[in-house]
């Protein structure tokens, strides 16, 4: 809190000024701390990634080494082929991809559909409709999940991807909730312009609002990636064959049924973080800004 | 109604069908099947047979497991939650200072809030291993004799808190978004008026981020309430069920020992628990969340 003070803030009282700093300098410092601060910190943070990275490259007798050695005496690269190769994690991996494109799918059909209803369309009893998308956001997964295996067990469904994927087709609440806000800050001139050129209402939906939505379908597009990709829960419970499992479920059972081989355990578990930090140094700006703006409107 | 807003009333609900189907088939259905679930003894394989309150009865007079999950899950609430919230609130007020650069930090910071699920899980067990892990020879370098983190029953529990404060940064940038949406126009009146750092923050910063301070109080309630995999992949509930959350109880009985019935009936008091905190805080909060529209009389 120092810092904050310190950049360009004129304290108006109390404030013993030293003769030797002009302001400019002063303003100079207060930055050159706020920087020094800030690394550090972010360093502390990745500390966690960084010591992923370091036990993925070592060696097996170096990874028990006390005190740990951070830079391994030589990277160890086959490490990465040897987490691939003895347990199927390239199955894996293709597994969760198809339930990632698969839900993908499902959301942005669903998702722009019926945000467009309760964001531009008149019906009576929209407003407690919509009221109800907000309040399911809220329901916990707790309490539906047994009658929801129930429900997947009637239509024979475990052990295989449709209880993963059927839901994505209902439209996930809350990207609805944040679609509908989009929405409703395009102005309405545009679909009268367009019904008067004798657009229908759907026509106006993928024509006219729908390529101007691009910063909402982003996020849509980003979070049912990582939703998916992250999900263990579920697929723990609808999947039993080893060869249907997940990434995560192939790392808990990693875990689970082998005596632990750290260095290769964090090669794995580092093949399973990378697609999601990759995807994210792509759209971090959208997702920051998307996921800012929700705490707020509600 | 007209012959168009009939038209427009009748593609309104084609529109929001989709969801309508999901709310019913996902969402409504199951939480009025696992109310009747709860009443029942039912293994799955045999149709489910109507025992009355037996199940609850049993859960509160003799099921010293039921107590213990959720006297662990509500004392990781009382740990956690105030860690975050704090944690989330101090992160977005360095990140809101305006220095260039900062979307760089930014960034950094929220990379936890993308990665989840058994891999950060893995990952932080290996990084608080009590013999060779990174955290303790961090700490043996300032002269502290670190704990055995996941494995004492003591710190187990803390420890998968200390873990959760990892991912404030997700927090702070909700935090951030509020600190952007206050006029600046009231710092600098109250600055005219003498008032110092501490009397800003104070009497201006924390009353008007209320707002999000409840947003970020009820979405960490509720997930908290969720705390799943860790306990599932790290601890398995021990040592010495220190780490038994509800939802590990919760999905042993329904997924493991298909005890449905009883699975349900816990839900169901877990999902009654969220609701009471949830409209607890709501009530509560007229009294401390401050509403800008409110004020002006709006």
């Amino acid at each position: 809190m120092t810092q904050k003070a310190s950049v360009g803030t004129i304290r108006p009282r109390g404030v013993i000024r030293s003769p030797l700093l002009s302001r400019q300098t002063r303003r100079w410092l207060g930055a050159g701390i706020t920087y020094l601060g800030m690394t550090t910190l972010a360093f502390f943070f990745m500390i966690p990634l960084l010591w992923m990275l370091s036990t993925a490259l070592k060696a097996r007798w170096e990874v028990f080494a006390w005190p740990p050695q951070w830079i391994p005496q030589e990277p160890h690269w086959e490490n990465f082929r040897e987490a691939l190769t003895r347990y199927p994690f390239g199955r894996f991996t293709m597994n969760t991809a198809l339930l990632v494109v698969a839900n993908t799918i499902g959301e942005l059909l669903s998702v722009p559909l019926v945000a467009y209803a309760f964001a531009r369309l008149r019906f009576p009893g929209r407003r407690s409709l919509f009221m109800l998308v907000i309040a399911t956001m809220m329901i916990p997964l707790q309490a539906k999940i047994i009658p929801l295996y129930a429900l997947f067990h009637r239509l024979g469904m475990i052990d295989t991807y449709w209880p993963l994927i059927l839901p994505s087709f209902a439209g996930d609440p809350f990207f609805i909730f944040l679609m509908v806000q989009y929405m409703r800050t395009i102005p309405f001139d545009l679909d009268d312009a367009a019904r008067i050129d004798g657009a229908g209402t759907w026509g106006i939906l993928y024509r006219v609002i729908l390529p101007l939505c691009r910063p909402p379908l982003t996020i849509v597009v980003v979070y049912t990636f990582l939703w998916t990709w992250n999900e263990f829960l579920k697929p723990l419970i609808y999947l039993n064959d080893f060869h249907s499992f997940t990434i995560q479920l192939g790392l808990a059972m990693f875990r689970g049924r082998y005596s632990v081989e750290w260095n290769l355990f964090m090669a794995a578990t580092l093949i399973s973080v990378l697609p999601v930090l990759v995807v994210y140094f792509f759209v971090q700006k959208q997702l920051i800004g998307g996921i800012a703006s929700v705490g707020l409107k509600g | 109604m007209s012959r168009r807003a009939r038209r427009e009333a009748l593609e309104g609900y084609l529109s929001i069908l989709p969801w309508v189907i999901g709310f019913l088939v996902f969402t409504f259905g199951p939480i009025v099947a696992s109310i009747y679930f709860g009443f029942t003894e039912w293994s799955i394989t045999r149709p489910p047979r109507w025992i009355g309150l037996d199940n609850y009865v049993r859960m509160f007079t003799r099921d010293p497991l039921f107590w213990t999950s959720l006297k662990v899950t509500s004392s990781y609430v009382v740990m956690a939650l105030p860690l975050q919230l704090v944690g989330g609130l101090a992160l977005s007020l360095l990140l809101n200072i305006k220095v260039r650069g900062m979307n760089v930090y930014r960034t950094i910071f929220y990379i936890p809030a993308v990665i989840s699920g058994v891999a950060v899980a893995l990952m932080w067990m290996w990084l608080m291993q009590p013999d060779y892990g990174v955290i303790n020879s961090l700490l043996a370098l300032v002269g502290i004799q670190g704990p055995k983190w996941f494995w004492d029953p003591k710190w187990a529990l803390p420890s998968v808190a200390i873990m959760s404060v990892w991912k404030v940064g997700g927090g702070a940038v909700i935090y951030l978004a509020g600190l952007q949406n206050i006029p600046p126009h009231l710092y600098e009146a109250a600055e005219i008026d003498g008032a110092g750092r501490w009397p800003r923050f104070w009497h201006i910063t924390v009353p008007l981020l209320t707002p999000t301070i409840f947003f970020q109080l009820i979405v960490g309630l509720i997930e908290a309430f969720k705390v799943f995999t860790e306990a599932f992949v790290i601890t398995k509930g021990g040592p010495l069920n220190a780490t038994y959350f509800y939802m590990l109880y919760l999905y042993e009985e329904a997924f493991q020992n298909f005890n449905m019935g009883y699975a349900s009936a816990l839900a169901w008091v877990l999902t009654l628990i969220i609701l009471t905190s949830t409209i607890i805080l709501h009530v509560t909060s007229s009294r401390w969340v401050y509403y800008e529209a409110e004020e002006r009389g709006a």
